[in-house]
């Protein structure tokens, strides 16, 4: 990595993953699904779990708003709204990397 | 008062042992000696009932927690348990061969500290020599190894101005966060704190810095930045409340509210070595005697803000005013914040005197 790195952004052709050092898992004390991430923990909603669990790095945004286009029986602009919202904050705030 | 929520992170302070000396080490006075430190055995109970009380993560220090060589065990038996593990390391002394081993034995994280960028400043900072080549050679270790890493540095006077040569440090170290701390002063580093203390114009400048790196280097690299507390006007949730996410196990088997805690007179803290960990947590006196709103006084006990910092650090409350009750002198309701203000410009104004550093190796 160089000292010249720049911002990265979300876009539809984006392929997100988790961040090195984040893990997912459910606790079974508190009921939930969360992210560990080095001195952070954050707790997850139903909807973002869903999304991040397809979040492999491979599977494109594009191509993950259609899947969940279909199973939801929901237009797809609206889902890659909100889906494009949680991962640009999930991006900036370093669990995801693209 | 009704049961406390479980901890969220257990501090296992593994050893007083280290090879540095850094002026401002929050490590307490007294520090422990190998002989009474606790076994691998009693480490891995502690393990077992953090993960049943409910903590997520372990954080592994001292000291430097490296000198244990029952570390990677411990890091074993805390992945078995799915806890996330993280290795806060001066990474002195590291080599290829032990990061691999750590990495092995599943750790999730490691967290290296960087004293300065500058040499020299690196060996008078640590109270050591090399470190800063050590330390480069320790991050290409870890990141060979194949673990995530974070850049921890502490700031001050002497080094807040290379505050953008450490972001550029962290991105070629391969780091995907850097966590700016600032000192906090008591204990050895309150000894210090003239030698110590920045300007409100450093403190300024390096929040510009910090702003301006985070756009630019966003999905790229993490910063975690706060402004110290000499000048702040509102207190930091220290731990995040007493007695509400943390849990701090000293070499000796000690369970304190936070690392520092043991400056206050008049607790009595429980070990792990007598009580089981959820029974510490959830009933000692010692952790119930900060815990939640209604030990505050006022101004604190009406305070809109009561429920968001906590009162902020006892610690601090007692090394400024003498009393641990009182309100933090970083908040502007004290009656002591403007003396804490003015403490603070007048030290960092003076010249800088002379290091006082821990003597006798122990450290």
């Amino acid at each position: 990595m160089g000292g010249r790195a720049m911002s990265r952004a979300v876009d539809a052709t984006s392929c997100p993953r988790l961040a090195r050092g984040v893990k997912m898992r459910f606790d079974g004390a508190r009921q939930q699904w969360m992210l560990n991430a080095p001195e952070r923990v954050l707790l997850l909603d139903e909807i973002a779990q869903i999304i991040l669990s397809r979040c492999d790095g491979v599977v494109s945004v594009d191509a993950l708003c259609r899947e969940l286009a279909l199973e939801f029986a929901a237009p797809q602009e609206i889902i890659q709204a909100d889906v494009m919202e949680l991962l640009a904050g999930m991006l900036h705030s370093g669990f995801i990397r693209i | 008062m009704n049961q406390p929520a479980p901890p969220l992170a257990l501090l296992a302070e593994l050893t007083h042992r280290c090879p540095l000396a850094c002026p401002y080490c929050s490590n307490p006075l007294n520090l422990e000696l190998a002989a009474n430190e606790l076994d691998t055995a009693t480490w891995f109970r502690v393990l077992d009932e953090a993960a049943g009380l409910g903590v997520l993560q372990v954080h592994f220090s001292g000291g430097e927690p490296l000198i244990r060589k029952d570390l990677e065990a411990l890091i074993r038996h805390a992945g078995t348990l799915g806890l996330y593990t993280n290795l806060i390391t001066s990474g002195m002394g590291l080599s290829q061969a032990r990061a691999n081993a750590l990495a092995q034995a599943g750790l999730d994280h490691a967290q290296l500290s960087l004293q300065d960028t500058d040499a020299a400043g690196a060996d008078q900072f640590a109270g050591s020599k090399d470190t800063l080549a050590k330390k480069t050679a320790s991050a290409a270790m870890l990141c060979a190894a194949d673990l995530p890493l974070t850049l921890n540095t502490v700031m001050h006077r002497g080094n807040l101005d290379h505050l953008e040569a450490m972001i550029e440090t962290a991105l070629r170290f391969g780091a995907g966060r850097l966590e700016v701390a600032h000192v906090q002063y008591y204990g050895w580093a309150l000894r210090n704190r003239a030698a110590l203390m920045p300007t409100r114009a450093q403190i300024d400048h390096a929040t510009e810095i910090v702003t301006a790196a985070r756009v630019r280097l966003s999905g790229r690299l993490v910063i975690d930045y706060v402004v110290p507390d000499y000048y702040a006007s509102r207190p930091k949730p220290c731990m995040g409340g007493w007695g509400q996410r943390f849990l701090n196990v000293d070499p000796v088997g000690r369970v304190l509210p936070c690392h520092a805690a043991t400056t206050i007179p008049g607790l009595v803290f429980e070990n792990v070595r007598e009580k089981p960990l959820a029974e510490i947590w959830k009933d000692s006196a010692a952790f119930n005697r900060f815990r939640g709103t209604a030990w505050m006084p006022e101004p604190c006990r009406n305070c809109e803000h009561k429920e968001q910092d906590w009162g902020g650090c006892r610690c601090q409350a007692l090394a400024l005013t003498g009393d641990a009750n009182a309100t933090d002198p970083a908040c502007a309701l004290s009656p002591h914040h403007a003396e804490m203000f003015t403490t603070a410009q007048t030290e960092a104004a003076a010249p800088a005197p002379e290091f006082i550093y821990r003597r006798g190796g122990g450290a």
